[in-house]
């Protein structure tokens, strides 16, 4: 199904407030196989220079997708997300997300292209604490594989 | 030992890695990204759907190419700045002990100021590049 190109330019969220927490890196580190204590030791990233434990940098995948789930779940868009693959991730960082970190996500809808019957979803999401530091931007295409 | 910036330059190579992905790898990168795709767990669905397998979300493939690079800078995952990949392929994951295998090479494309270089990626599984135009930007000692 194609998508409906009159969402190109929407904006969805500011999400609610995300706190990023110790236990949430670790448990991301762990999933990922990423070892370093940096991301567990509250002491030893304090010594690196950091305030308190840091994410590995995909990690802002979790705080952006809870503003383009926004995007994928809207019924006016057309995606049907079991056909869903990523195309596309990139993330430009003003630093690092650390445990402390209160953040909201802003997802802006860049373009929809359709290709036969695939259909190309590009969004760029701002991550940033609620005080309105930049934290992150993530850029992300999915593909919707056509039937 | 984490390599110095005045020790590398253009064209610097980083030695390969392999990194494993199995199913309970994508089950628990599910369970901590909140991203629960059922093409990522489901056999039935993935089939269902078109797809060869289970595949293995292309956000795991990137955090094991994010690892690679951080582990040659020195350790430190808040050293990379930017960060991008193209997913080029799928990587299908059999239901089995081993998984896939994704190998991680770079080399340094470009040395910029501040310490910083450009690294570019290159991951490959079951023979098929998986991450094409890959680059991160990682601050080095």
């Amino acid at each position: 199904m194609a998508l409906n190109r009159e969402y190109v330019g929407r904006v969805f969220g500011p999400t609610e407030p995300y706190e990023v927490s110790r236990v949430k890196i670790a448990d991301f580190a762990d999933a990922i196989g990423e070892p370093s204590e940096l991301c567990r030791d509250r002491e030893a990233a304090q010594k690196a220079g950091y305030p308190d434990v840091i994410a590995p940098p995909t990690f802002a995948m979790v705080i952006s997708m809870r503003a383009t789930a926004q995007v994928n779940a809207d019924p006016g868009l057309g995606l049907d997300y079991s056909m869903v693959v990523h195309g596309e991730q990139s993330f430009s960082y003003s630093r690092p997300l650390h445990a402390g970190d209160v953040v909201v996500a802003t997802t802006t809808i860049d373009s929809i292209k359709a290709l036969g019957a695939t259909s190309m979803l590009v969004t760029s999401t701002d991550i940033s604490t609620v005080d309105g530091e930049h934290v992150c931007t993530a850029k992300c295409t999915i593909v919707e594989r056509g039937q | 030992m984490a390599v110095r910036y005045a020790d590398v330059e253009q064209g610097t190579e980083i030695p390969p890695k392999i990194y494993q992905a199995t199913r309970l790898d994508l089950v628990k990168y599910a369970g901590a990204s909140g991203d629960f795709n059922v093409i990522h767990w489901s056999d039935r669905i993935a089939r269902s759907v078109g797809l060869p397998d289970v595949i293995a979300h292309g956000m795991y493939t990137m955090a094991q190419a994010g690892i690679f690079v951080t582990d040659w800078a020195g350790g430190d995952p808040g050293a990379i700045t930017e960060f991008g990949v193209r997913f080029s392929a799928m990587v299908p994951v059999p239901d089995d002990d081993t998984g896939a295998s994704i190998e991680v090479s770079g080399k340094v494309a470009e040395k910029l100021g501040d310490n910083k270089v450009a690294v570019d990626l290159t991951a490959r599984a079951g023979g098929t590049k998986v991450l094409t135009r890959a680059r991160a930007v990682v601050r080095l000692q």
